[in-house]
Protein backbone atom coordinates (compact mmCIF):
# COMPACT_ATOMS: atom_id res chain seq x y z
CA UNK A 1 0.00 0.00 0.00
CA UNK A 2 1.40 3.32 -1.10
CA UNK A 3 1.96 6.56 1.13
CA UNK A 4 0.35 9.96 0.03
CA UNK A 5 2.50 12.48 -0.35
CA UNK A 6 1.81 16.18 -1.41
CA UNK A 7 4.15 19.62 -2.45
CA UNK A 8 3.19 22.90 -3.08
CA UNK A 9 4.93 25.98 -4.32
CA UNK A 10 3.85 29.48 -4.58
CA UNK A 11 7.11 30.44 -6.44
CA UNK A 12 11.19 31.22 -6.46
CA UNK A 13 13.24 33.85 -5.66
CA UNK A 14 11.95 35.52 -3.08
CA UNK A 15 13.02 38.80 -1.92
CA UNK A 16 14.90 38.27 1.80
CA UNK A 17 13.91 41.65 3.30
CA UNK A 18 10.29 40.83 2.02
CA UNK A 19 8.28 42.29 4.98
CA UNK A 20 6.88 40.13 8.03
CA UNK A 21 3.46 40.12 7.17
CA UNK A 22 3.74 39.28 3.53
CA UNK A 23 6.04 36.54 4.76
CA UNK A 24 3.38 35.21 7.26
CA UNK A 25 -0.01 35.71 4.83
CA UNK A 26 1.74 34.04 1.88
CA UNK A 27 2.61 31.10 4.99
CA UNK A 28 -0.89 31.27 5.66
CA UNK A 29 -2.07 30.90 2.23
CA UNK A 30 0.49 27.83 1.48
CA UNK A 31 -0.78 26.45 4.85
CA UNK A 32 -4.03 26.68 3.70
CA UNK A 33 -4.13 25.07 0.31
CA UNK A 34 -1.67 22.29 1.43
CA UNK A 35 -4.17 21.45 4.11
CA UNK A 36 -6.88 21.09 1.60
CA UNK A 37 -4.67 18.57 -0.15
CA UNK A 38 -3.73 16.41 2.80
CA UNK A 39 -7.48 16.19 3.86
CA UNK A 40 -8.51 15.55 0.23
CA UNK A 41 -5.18 12.82 0.40
CA UNK A 42 -6.49 10.92 3.60
CA UNK A 43 -10.02 10.62 2.05
CA UNK A 44 -8.68 8.72 -0.77
CA UNK A 45 -9.22 10.98 -3.51
CA UNK A 46 -7.24 10.45 -6.63
CA UNK A 47 -3.87 12.58 -7.43
CA UNK A 48 -5.07 13.96 -10.23
CA UNK A 49 -7.82 15.62 -8.52
CA UNK A 50 -6.02 16.55 -5.64
CA UNK A 51 -3.40 18.64 -7.71
CA UNK A 52 -6.25 20.21 -9.74
CA UNK A 53 -8.11 21.09 -6.33
CA UNK A 54 -5.18 22.52 -4.65
CA UNK A 55 -4.28 24.91 -7.58
CA UNK A 56 -7.42 26.22 -8.09
CA UNK A 57 -7.89 27.57 -4.49
CA UNK A 58 -3.98 28.54 -5.24
CA UNK A 59 -5.50 30.53 -8.01
CA UNK A 60 -8.58 31.87 -6.07
CA UNK A 61 -6.41 33.57 -3.84
CA UNK A 62 -4.81 36.74 -5.02
CA UNK A 63 -1.53 36.20 -2.91
CA UNK A 64 0.41 34.56 -5.68
CA UNK A 65 0.29 34.58 -9.75
CA UNK A 66 -1.66 32.51 -11.23
CA UNK A 67 -5.27 32.82 -11.71
CA UNK A 68 -6.38 36.19 -9.67
CA UNK A 69 -3.22 38.08 -8.89
CA UNK A 70 -1.73 37.55 -12.01
CA UNK A 71 1.12 39.47 -13.33
CA UNK A 72 0.25 41.73 -16.01
CA UNK A 73 1.12 41.62 -19.77
CA UNK A 74 2.97 44.29 -21.46
CA UNK A 75 -0.55 45.70 -22.77
CA UNK A 76 -2.43 45.53 -19.07
CA UNK A 77 -4.29 42.38 -19.47
CA UNK A 78 -3.66 39.25 -17.90
CA UNK A 79 -2.91 36.22 -19.95
CA UNK A 80 -2.54 32.73 -17.92
CA UNK A 81 -1.18 29.54 -18.62
CA UNK A 82 -1.39 26.22 -17.60
CA UNK A 83 -0.89 22.28 -17.41
CA UNK A 84 -1.25 19.21 -15.54
CA UNK A 85 -0.03 15.57 -15.95
CA UNK A 86 -1.20 12.55 -14.99
CA UNK A 87 1.63 10.24 -14.07
CA UNK A 88 -0.50 6.98 -14.97
CA UNK A 89 0.29 7.06 -18.94
CA UNK A 90 1.97 10.30 -18.80
CA UNK A 91 -1.50 12.12 -20.03
CA UNK A 92 -1.27 16.13 -19.98
CA UNK A 93 -3.12 19.05 -20.52
CA UNK A 94 -1.87 22.87 -20.97
CA UNK A 95 -3.39 26.26 -22.25
CA UNK A 96 -1.61 29.25 -23.06
CA UNK A 97 -3.18 32.51 -23.62
CA UNK A 98 -6.01 32.25 -21.50
CA UNK A 99 -7.68 35.37 -20.41
CA UNK A 100 -11.13 34.86 -18.98
CA UNK A 101 -11.01 31.63 -17.22
CA UNK A 102 -11.13 31.56 -13.85
CA UNK A 103 -9.20 28.67 -13.48
CA UNK A 104 -6.60 28.07 -16.55
CA UNK A 105 -5.96 24.34 -14.16
CA UNK A 106 -9.41 23.77 -14.74
CA UNK A 107 -9.37 24.24 -18.53
CA UNK A 108 -6.16 22.43 -19.02
CA UNK A 109 -7.31 19.49 -17.36
CA UNK A 110 -10.74 19.09 -20.02
CA UNK A 111 -7.97 19.64 -22.76
CA UNK A 112 -6.47 16.11 -21.72
CA UNK A 113 -9.84 14.62 -20.58
CA UNK A 114 -12.51 16.23 -23.42
CA UNK A 115 -10.28 16.62 -26.58
CA UNK A 116 -8.12 15.06 -29.02
CA UNK A 117 -5.13 17.20 -28.33
CA UNK A 118 -2.84 18.42 -25.24
CA UNK A 119 -2.52 21.77 -25.85
CA UNK A 120 -4.57 24.76 -26.95
CA UNK A 121 -4.23 28.35 -26.97
CA UNK A 122 -5.66 31.68 -27.33
CA UNK A 123 -8.39 31.84 -28.49
CA UNK A 124 -9.02 28.26 -29.04
CA UNK A 125 -8.53 27.93 -25.44
CA UNK A 126 -11.09 30.12 -24.80
CA UNK A 127 -13.60 28.82 -27.23
CA UNK A 128 -13.10 25.68 -25.62
CA UNK A 129 -13.82 26.87 -22.30
CA UNK A 130 -17.12 27.98 -23.40
CA UNK A 131 -18.03 24.93 -25.41
CA UNK A 132 -16.94 22.75 -22.06
CA UNK A 133 -19.04 25.28 -19.53
CA UNK A 134 -16.32 26.37 -17.43
CA UNK A 135 -16.59 29.30 -15.54
CA UNK A 136 -16.07 32.97 -17.10
CA UNK A 137 -14.95 36.19 -15.97
CA UNK A 138 -14.01 39.13 -17.41
CA UNK A 139 -10.20 39.79 -17.52
CA UNK A 140 -10.42 42.94 -14.93
CA UNK A 141 -11.29 39.99 -12.26
CA UNK A 142 -7.60 39.02 -12.78
CA UNK A 143 -5.70 42.29 -12.13
CA UNK A 144 -5.15 43.84 -8.72
CA UNK A 145 -4.25 47.48 -7.84
CA UNK A 146 -1.23 46.35 -6.75
CA UNK A 147 0.33 44.84 -10.34
CA UNK A 148 -1.40 47.80 -11.85
CA UNK A 149 1.16 49.88 -10.05
CA UNK A 150 4.27 47.19 -10.97
CA UNK A 151 3.24 47.04 -14.05
CA UNK A 152 3.64 50.53 -14.28
CA UNK A 153 7.25 50.47 -12.31
CA UNK A 154 8.43 47.57 -14.39
CA UNK A 155 7.67 49.82 -17.50
CA UNK A 156 9.89 52.57 -16.14
CA UNK A 157 12.54 49.93 -15.30
CA UNK A 158 12.06 48.63 -18.97
CA UNK A 159 12.54 45.50 -18.07
CA UNK A 160 10.52 41.92 -16.80
CA UNK A 161 8.86 41.56 -13.82
CA UNK A 162 8.78 38.22 -12.66
CA UNK A 163 6.42 39.42 -10.17
CA UNK A 164 5.54 41.97 -8.11
CA UNK A 165 4.99 42.34 -3.78
CA UNK A 166 6.36 45.84 -2.74
CA UNK A 167 4.91 46.85 -0.18
CA UNK A 168 6.24 50.34 -0.74
CA UNK A 169 3.29 52.86 -1.13
CA UNK A 170 3.63 56.19 -2.44
CA UNK A 171 6.73 55.24 -4.44
CA UNK A 172 5.40 55.71 -8.03
CA UNK A 173 9.17 55.56 -9.89
CA UNK A 174 11.31 52.70 -9.72
CA UNK A 175 14.55 54.40 -8.57
CA UNK A 176 11.71 55.93 -5.53
CA UNK A 177 10.99 52.64 -4.86
CA UNK A 178 14.74 50.90 -4.78
CA UNK A 179 15.97 53.75 -2.59
CA UNK A 180 13.21 53.66 -0.34
CA UNK A 181 13.90 50.05 -0.41
CA UNK A 182 17.55 50.45 0.55
CA UNK A 183 16.32 52.96 3.01
CA UNK A 184 14.18 50.52 4.75
CA UNK A 185 15.80 47.16 4.48
CA UNK A 186 19.45 48.76 4.46
CA UNK A 187 22.27 47.26 2.65
CA UNK A 188 20.49 45.72 -0.87
CA UNK A 189 21.16 42.22 -1.96
CA UNK A 190 22.70 42.44 -4.72
CA UNK A 191 20.74 39.64 -6.53
CA UNK A 192 19.22 40.25 -10.06
CA UNK A 193 16.37 37.95 -11.61
CA UNK A 194 14.97 37.91 -14.58
CA UNK A 195 16.42 41.62 -14.97
CA UNK A 196 15.54 43.01 -11.91
CA UNK A 197 16.49 43.09 -8.33
CA UNK A 198 15.32 40.71 -5.92
CA UNK A 199 14.22 43.35 -3.80
CA UNK A 200 11.45 44.67 -6.54
CA UNK A 201 10.32 41.23 -7.24
CA UNK A 202 8.94 37.90 -6.08
CA UNK A 203 8.10 35.46 -8.51
CA UNK A 204 4.58 33.72 -7.44
CA UNK A 205 3.89 31.14 -10.21
CA UNK A 206 2.37 28.52 -8.61
CA UNK A 207 1.68 24.39 -8.27
CA UNK A 208 0.84 20.83 -6.69
CA UNK A 209 2.74 17.24 -7.23
CA UNK A 210 0.90 14.83 -5.58
CA UNK A 211 1.30 11.15 -5.13
CA UNK A 212 -1.54 9.02 -3.89
CA UNK A 213 -2.60 6.25 -1.81
CA UNK A 214 -2.38 4.28 -4.78
CA UNK A 215 0.82 5.22 -5.78
CA UNK A 216 -0.35 7.36 -8.50
CA UNK A 217 1.68 10.75 -9.16
CA UNK A 218 0.57 13.89 -10.93
CA UNK A 219 1.41 17.31 -11.15
CA UNK A 220 0.39 20.64 -12.10
CA UNK A 221 1.48 24.19 -12.38
CA UNK A 222 -0.31 27.70 -13.28
CA UNK A 223 0.71 31.01 -13.88
CA UNK A 224 0.27 34.68 -14.75
CA UNK A 225 3.78 34.57 -16.16
CA UNK A 226 6.36 37.38 -16.35
CA UNK A 227 5.30 41.02 -15.16
CA UNK A 228 5.38 43.30 -18.34
CA UNK A 229 5.67 40.52 -20.91
CA UNK A 230 5.92 40.36 -24.56
CA UNK A 231 2.14 39.56 -25.78
CA UNK A 232 1.89 36.26 -26.29
CA UNK A 233 4.62 35.08 -24.68
CA UNK A 234 4.42 31.53 -23.57
CA UNK A 235 6.83 30.50 -20.64
CA UNK A 236 7.54 26.82 -19.12
CA UNK A 237 3.94 26.96 -16.83
CA UNK A 238 2.04 25.35 -19.84
CA UNK A 239 5.32 23.38 -21.41
CA UNK A 240 5.32 19.26 -20.68
CA UNK A 241 9.01 18.60 -19.67
CA UNK A 242 9.77 22.35 -18.36
CA UNK A 243 7.41 23.57 -15.52
CA UNK A 244 5.18 20.04 -15.22
CA UNK A 245 5.91 16.24 -15.44
CA UNK A 246 4.65 13.31 -13.81
CA UNK A 247 5.50 9.51 -14.57
CA UNK A 248 5.11 6.68 -12.38
CA UNK A 249 8.57 7.81 -10.35
CA UNK A 250 7.23 10.99 -9.44
CA UNK A 251 5.25 13.98 -9.91
CA UNK A 252 7.13 18.09 -10.30
CA UNK A 253 6.29 21.43 -10.05
CA UNK A 254 9.15 23.63 -11.64
CA UNK A 255 8.66 27.82 -10.87
CA UNK A 256 11.64 30.72 -11.20
CA UNK A 257 13.02 32.12 -14.31
CA UNK A 258 10.71 30.62 -17.36
CA UNK A 259 13.47 30.70 -19.87
CA UNK A 260 16.18 28.73 -17.61
CA UNK A 261 13.49 26.04 -16.87
CA UNK A 262 12.66 25.65 -20.00
CA UNK A 263 16.35 25.26 -21.71
CA UNK A 264 17.29 22.36 -19.16
CA UNK A 265 13.83 20.81 -19.62
CA UNK A 266 13.96 20.76 -15.83
CA UNK A 267 10.46 18.92 -14.73
CA UNK A 268 11.39 16.25 -17.04
CA UNK A 269 15.17 16.11 -16.51
CA UNK A 270 14.48 15.12 -12.62
CA UNK A 271 12.34 12.40 -13.65
CA UNK A 272 15.04 11.46 -16.24
CA UNK A 273 17.72 11.27 -13.81
CA UNK A 274 15.36 9.26 -11.66
CA UNK A 275 14.93 6.75 -14.17
CA UNK A 276 18.03 6.36 -16.27
CA UNK A 277 20.46 7.07 -13.40
CA UNK A 278 18.93 5.59 -10.80
CA UNK A 279 18.83 8.31 -8.49
CA UNK A 280 16.22 8.76 -5.65
CA UNK A 281 14.19 11.47 -5.23
CA UNK A 282 16.13 14.49 -3.43
CA UNK A 283 19.14 13.92 -4.89
CA UNK A 284 17.49 13.75 -8.41
CA UNK A 285 16.33 16.79 -7.27
CA UNK A 286 19.63 18.40 -5.92
CA UNK A 287 21.54 16.94 -8.75
CA UNK A 288 19.22 18.99 -11.24
CA UNK A 289 18.80 22.23 -9.28
CA UNK A 290 22.32 22.33 -8.76
CA UNK A 291 23.69 21.08 -12.38
CA UNK A 292 21.12 22.06 -15.10
CA UNK A 293 20.12 25.41 -14.22
CA UNK A 294 23.81 27.31 -15.30
CA UNK A 295 23.33 30.76 -14.33
CA UNK A 296 19.39 30.42 -14.36
CA UNK A 297 17.43 30.74 -11.22
CA UNK A 298 14.64 28.31 -10.28
CA UNK A 299 13.27 26.10 -7.92
CA UNK A 300 10.56 22.99 -7.65
CA UNK A 301 8.67 20.83 -5.80
CA UNK A 302 8.63 17.11 -6.17
CA UNK A 303 7.22 13.53 -4.90
CA UNK A 304 8.11 10.01 -5.89
CA UNK A 305 5.55 7.29 -6.28
CA UNK A 306 6.55 5.88 -3.16
CA UNK A 307 5.54 8.88 -0.65
CA UNK A 308 8.79 11.00 -0.51
CA UNK A 309 8.85 14.60 -0.96
CA UNK A 310 11.42 16.99 -2.13
CA UNK A 311 12.47 20.23 -2.90
CA UNK A 312 15.04 22.49 -4.23
CA UNK A 313 16.22 25.69 -5.51
CA UNK A 314 18.86 27.77 -6.76
CA UNK A 315 17.96 31.47 -5.50
CA UNK A 316 16.67 33.32 -2.25
CA UNK A 317 13.64 31.29 -1.32
CA UNK A 318 10.99 29.40 -2.44
CA UNK A 319 7.25 29.81 -1.11
CA UNK A 320 5.94 26.62 -0.28
CA UNK A 321 4.91 23.65 1.22
CA UNK A 322 4.96 19.78 1.74
CA UNK A 323 3.01 16.90 3.97
CA UNK A 324 3.25 13.19 3.92
CA UNK A 325 1.58 10.45 5.51
CA UNK A 326 3.36 9.61 8.40
CA UNK A 327 2.52 13.44 9.74
CA UNK A 328 5.08 15.47 8.54
CA UNK A 329 4.04 18.98 7.69
CA UNK A 330 5.67 21.92 6.79
CA UNK A 331 5.64 25.65 5.23
CA UNK A 332 8.35 27.47 4.02
CA UNK A 333 9.89 29.96 2.25
CA UNK A 334 13.85 30.26 3.61
CA UNK A 335 16.47 27.49 3.22
CA UNK B 1 2.07 27.15 -38.01
CA UNK B 2 4.35 26.77 -35.53
CA UNK B 3 8.32 26.12 -35.38
CA UNK B 4 11.01 25.83 -32.95
CA UNK B 5 14.73 25.74 -33.03
CA UNK B 6 17.15 25.16 -30.54
CA UNK B 7 21.01 25.76 -30.11
CA UNK B 8 23.10 22.69 -28.48
CA UNK B 9 26.24 25.08 -27.70
CA UNK B 10 24.14 27.82 -25.75
CA UNK B 11 21.37 25.78 -25.33
CA UNK B 12 19.27 28.63 -26.61
CA UNK B 13 16.37 27.90 -27.71
CA UNK B 14 13.16 30.04 -29.79
CA UNK B 15 9.78 29.07 -30.33
CA UNK B 16 6.94 30.59 -32.12
CA UNK B 17 2.50 29.15 -32.64
CA UNK B 18 -0.13 30.24 -34.36
CA UNK B 19 1.50 31.91 -36.78
CA UNK B 20 -0.38 32.75 -39.85
CA UNK B 21 0.60 35.21 -42.35
CA UNK B 22 4.67 34.93 -41.81
CA UNK B 23 6.47 33.21 -44.57
CA UNK B 24 9.50 31.58 -42.61
CA UNK B 25 7.90 30.53 -39.10
CA UNK B 26 11.27 29.43 -38.32
CA UNK B 27 12.66 31.97 -39.45
CA UNK B 28 10.50 33.76 -36.55
CA UNK B 29 11.12 31.42 -33.99
CA UNK B 30 15.12 31.88 -34.48
CA UNK B 31 14.14 36.09 -33.80
CA UNK B 32 12.76 34.95 -30.97
CA UNK B 33 15.41 33.44 -29.18
CA UNK B 34 17.71 36.21 -30.67
CA UNK B 35 15.80 39.31 -30.12
CA UNK B 36 13.66 38.56 -27.39
CA UNK B 37 14.01 38.20 -23.75
CA UNK B 38 11.91 35.31 -23.97
CA UNK B 39 11.84 32.02 -25.66
CA UNK B 40 8.09 31.22 -27.26
CA UNK B 41 5.84 33.79 -28.84
CA UNK B 42 2.58 32.73 -29.83
CA UNK B 43 -0.71 33.98 -31.81
CA UNK B 44 -1.34 37.64 -32.01
CA UNK B 45 1.89 38.16 -29.91
CA UNK B 46 4.11 36.48 -32.37
CA UNK B 47 2.41 38.01 -35.63
CA UNK B 48 2.71 41.57 -33.83
CA UNK B 49 6.21 40.43 -33.43
CA UNK B 50 6.94 39.34 -37.01
CA UNK B 51 5.80 42.98 -38.20
CA UNK B 52 7.91 44.44 -35.37
CA UNK B 53 11.24 42.62 -36.99
CA UNK B 54 9.99 43.07 -40.76
CA UNK B 55 9.95 39.91 -41.61
CA UNK B 56 8.01 38.90 -44.91
CA UNK B 57 4.64 38.09 -44.53
CA UNK B 58 1.65 37.38 -46.65
CA UNK B 59 -1.78 36.76 -47.18
CA UNK B 60 -2.90 33.63 -44.94
CA UNK B 61 -4.24 32.46 -48.38
CA UNK B 62 -0.28 31.74 -49.64
CA UNK B 63 -0.44 28.50 -47.11
CA UNK B 64 -3.47 26.70 -48.39
CA UNK B 65 -3.50 24.28 -51.08
CA UNK B 66 -6.05 22.62 -52.90
CA UNK B 67 -5.01 19.40 -51.43
CA UNK B 68 -5.29 20.60 -47.95
CA UNK B 69 -8.68 22.36 -48.59
CA UNK B 70 -9.30 18.47 -49.66
CA UNK B 71 -8.35 16.56 -46.81
CA UNK B 72 -9.89 19.16 -44.73
CA UNK B 73 -13.41 18.50 -46.32
CA UNK B 74 -12.61 14.88 -46.09
CA UNK B 75 -11.40 14.68 -42.44
CA UNK B 76 -14.67 16.40 -41.01
CA UNK B 77 -16.63 14.08 -42.90
CA UNK B 78 -14.64 10.98 -41.61
CA UNK B 79 -15.38 13.78 -38.05
CA UNK B 80 -12.03 13.00 -37.34
CA UNK B 81 -8.42 14.75 -36.82
CA UNK B 82 -5.95 12.77 -39.14
CA UNK B 83 -3.52 11.39 -36.71
CA UNK B 84 -5.25 11.15 -34.17
CA UNK B 85 -6.22 8.24 -31.86
CA UNK B 86 -9.08 9.33 -29.85
CA UNK B 87 -12.13 10.22 -31.83
CA UNK B 88 -14.33 7.52 -32.92
CA UNK B 89 -14.17 6.84 -36.60
CA UNK B 90 -17.29 6.96 -39.09
CA UNK B 91 -16.46 4.30 -41.67
CA UNK B 92 -13.33 2.47 -42.55
CA UNK B 93 -10.10 4.50 -41.59
CA UNK B 94 -7.27 3.55 -43.24
CA UNK B 95 -5.22 0.49 -41.70
CA UNK B 96 -2.41 2.45 -40.56
CA UNK B 97 -3.49 5.84 -40.59
CA UNK B 98 -0.22 7.76 -40.09
CA UNK B 99 0.46 8.74 -43.11
CA UNK B 100 0.15 12.73 -44.43
CA UNK B 101 2.10 14.28 -41.48
CA UNK B 102 3.89 17.19 -42.94
CA UNK B 103 6.35 17.88 -40.07
CA UNK B 104 9.59 19.16 -41.36
CA UNK B 105 12.71 19.29 -39.53
CA UNK B 106 16.55 19.03 -39.76
CA UNK B 107 19.37 18.35 -37.06
CA UNK B 108 23.04 19.05 -37.87
CA UNK B 109 26.33 18.92 -36.07
CA UNK B 110 28.94 21.09 -38.10
CA UNK B 111 32.75 21.17 -38.17
CA UNK B 112 33.41 22.95 -34.89
CA UNK B 113 31.00 20.24 -33.44
CA UNK B 114 27.77 22.55 -32.85
CA UNK B 115 25.04 21.07 -32.63
CA UNK B 116 21.48 22.45 -33.63
CA UNK B 117 17.70 21.65 -34.21
CA UNK B 118 15.03 23.04 -36.00
CA UNK B 119 11.32 21.86 -36.60
CA UNK B 120 8.23 23.27 -38.31
CA UNK B 121 4.49 22.41 -39.34
CA UNK B 122 1.21 22.93 -39.95
CA UNK B 123 0.08 20.46 -37.52
CA UNK B 124 -2.97 18.19 -38.30
CA UNK B 125 -5.36 18.31 -40.37
CA UNK B 126 -8.57 19.64 -38.99
CA UNK B 127 -7.01 20.12 -35.81
CA UNK B 128 -9.20 22.30 -32.94
CA UNK B 129 -8.19 26.36 -33.15
CA UNK B 130 -5.50 26.93 -31.10
CA UNK B 131 -4.06 23.58 -30.79
CA UNK B 132 -0.42 23.28 -30.48
CA UNK B 133 1.49 20.31 -30.78
CA UNK B 134 4.75 19.19 -30.19
CA UNK B 135 6.67 20.94 -32.77
CA UNK B 136 7.25 23.80 -30.91
CA UNK B 137 7.38 22.44 -27.93
CA UNK B 138 11.45 21.88 -26.70
CA UNK B 139 12.07 18.96 -25.43
CA UNK B 140 9.35 17.06 -27.35
CA UNK B 141 9.52 17.93 -30.60
CA UNK B 142 13.19 19.88 -30.95
CA UNK B 143 16.15 19.29 -28.54
CA UNK B 144 19.72 19.71 -28.51
CA UNK B 145 22.33 19.91 -26.48
CA UNK B 146 26.58 19.46 -26.13
CA UNK B 147 25.67 15.34 -27.24
CA UNK B 148 23.56 15.40 -29.95
CA UNK B 149 20.70 17.61 -31.70
CA UNK B 150 16.86 15.25 -32.33
CA UNK B 151 13.69 17.07 -34.24
CA UNK B 152 10.74 14.57 -34.05
CA UNK B 153 7.53 14.49 -35.68
CA UNK B 154 4.27 12.57 -35.83
CA UNK B 155 1.55 12.21 -33.62
CA UNK B 156 2.15 15.48 -31.28
CA UNK B 157 0.10 14.48 -28.19
CA UNK B 158 2.78 11.28 -28.01
CA UNK B 159 5.17 13.31 -28.58
CA UNK B 160 4.74 15.96 -26.08
CA UNK B 161 3.86 12.73 -23.45
CA UNK B 162 7.36 11.17 -24.02
CA UNK B 163 9.24 14.20 -24.34
CA UNK B 164 11.13 12.32 -27.32
CA UNK B 165 13.76 14.67 -28.39
CA UNK B 166 15.10 15.14 -24.84
CA UNK B 167 14.78 11.45 -23.59
CA UNK B 168 16.85 10.90 -27.06
CA UNK B 169 19.50 13.03 -25.15
CA UNK B 170 18.97 11.88 -22.06
CA UNK B 171 19.59 8.57 -22.84
CA UNK B 172 22.78 9.29 -24.26
CA UNK B 173 23.45 11.38 -21.01
CA UNK B 174 22.58 9.36 -17.90
CA UNK B 175 22.75 6.06 -19.44
CA UNK B 176 25.44 6.23 -21.93
CA UNK B 177 23.92 5.16 -24.62
CA UNK B 178 25.35 5.62 -28.47
CA UNK B 179 22.79 7.82 -30.26
CA UNK B 180 21.65 5.12 -32.33
CA UNK B 181 20.55 2.59 -29.82
CA UNK B 182 19.17 6.09 -27.47
CA UNK B 183 17.28 7.23 -30.42
CA UNK B 184 15.58 3.39 -31.18
CA UNK B 185 14.95 2.99 -27.55
CA UNK B 186 12.77 5.88 -27.43
CA UNK B 187 10.59 5.05 -30.83
CA UNK B 188 10.56 1.37 -29.60
CA UNK B 189 8.98 2.26 -26.49
CA UNK B 190 5.38 3.77 -27.88
CA UNK B 191 3.11 1.83 -29.58
CA UNK B 192 3.52 1.60 -33.48
CA UNK B 193 2.26 4.32 -35.81
CA UNK B 194 3.07 7.08 -33.33
CA UNK B 195 6.48 9.19 -33.90
CA UNK B 196 9.72 9.00 -35.57
CA UNK B 197 12.55 11.48 -35.45
CA UNK B 198 16.22 12.33 -37.10
CA UNK B 199 18.97 12.82 -34.99
CA UNK B 200 23.06 13.46 -34.74
CA UNK B 201 25.41 13.46 -32.44
CA UNK B 202 28.46 15.06 -31.47
CA UNK B 203 30.85 12.90 -33.35
CA UNK B 204 29.02 12.83 -36.55
CA UNK B 205 26.67 9.86 -36.55
CA UNK B 206 23.37 10.04 -37.67
CA UNK B 207 20.19 7.87 -36.55
CA UNK B 208 16.84 7.87 -38.63
CA UNK B 209 14.03 5.79 -36.50
CA UNK B 210 10.68 5.57 -37.11
CA UNK B 211 7.41 3.46 -35.84
CA UNK B 212 4.95 4.41 -38.59
CA UNK B 213 4.03 3.03 -41.98
CA UNK B 214 7.04 5.44 -43.29
CA UNK B 215 9.01 8.67 -42.66
CA UNK B 216 10.20 11.42 -45.50
CA UNK B 217 13.52 11.67 -44.69
CA UNK B 218 17.18 12.34 -45.54
CA UNK B 219 20.71 12.29 -44.48
CA UNK B 220 23.84 13.46 -45.60
CA UNK B 221 27.87 13.19 -43.61
CA UNK B 222 31.01 14.49 -44.67
CA UNK B 223 32.21 11.33 -45.31
CA UNK B 224 30.16 11.20 -48.37
CA UNK B 225 27.30 9.13 -47.41
CA UNK B 226 24.06 10.39 -48.48
CA UNK B 227 20.25 8.76 -47.99
CA UNK B 228 16.90 9.75 -48.98
CA UNK B 229 14.24 7.34 -48.05
CA UNK B 230 10.87 7.12 -47.17
CA UNK B 231 10.00 2.95 -45.95
CA UNK B 232 11.42 1.66 -43.18
CA UNK B 233 14.14 -0.32 -45.42
CA UNK B 234 14.98 2.19 -47.31
CA UNK B 235 18.62 3.71 -47.31
CA UNK B 236 21.52 1.74 -46.13
CA UNK B 237 23.20 1.88 -42.57
CA UNK B 238 25.13 4.65 -41.53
Amino acid sequence: MARWAIAIHGGAGVDPNLPEHRQEEAKRVLARCLQLGVDLLRAGTPALDVVEAVVRELESDPCFNSGRGSALSRSGSVEMEASIMDGRGRRCGAVSGVSTVKNPVSLARRVMEKSPHSYLAFDGAEEFAREQGLEVVDNSYFITEENVGMLKLAKEANSILFDYRIPLTGADTCSALAAASEKNHGAGNGMVMNGLPISIYAPETVGCAVVDSTGACAAATSTGGLMNKMNGRIGDSPLIGSGTYACKACAVSCTGEGEAIIRSTLARDVAAVMEYKGLPLQEAVDYCVNERLDEGFAGLIAVSGTGEVAYGFNCTGMFRGCATEDGFMEVGIWE
Amino acid sequence: MEASIMDGTTMGCGAVSGVSTVVNAISLARLVMDKTPHIYLAFQGAEAFARDQGVETVDPSHFITEENIDRLRQAKQANRVQIDYTQPMEGQPPKDDNSRTGTVGCVAVDASRNLASATSTGGMVNKMAGRIGDTPVIGAGTYANALCAVSATGKGEAIIRHTVARDVAALMEHQGLTLRDAAEHVVAGVPRGNFGLVAVSVSGEISMPHNTTGMFRACATEGGYSEVGIWPDDGGET
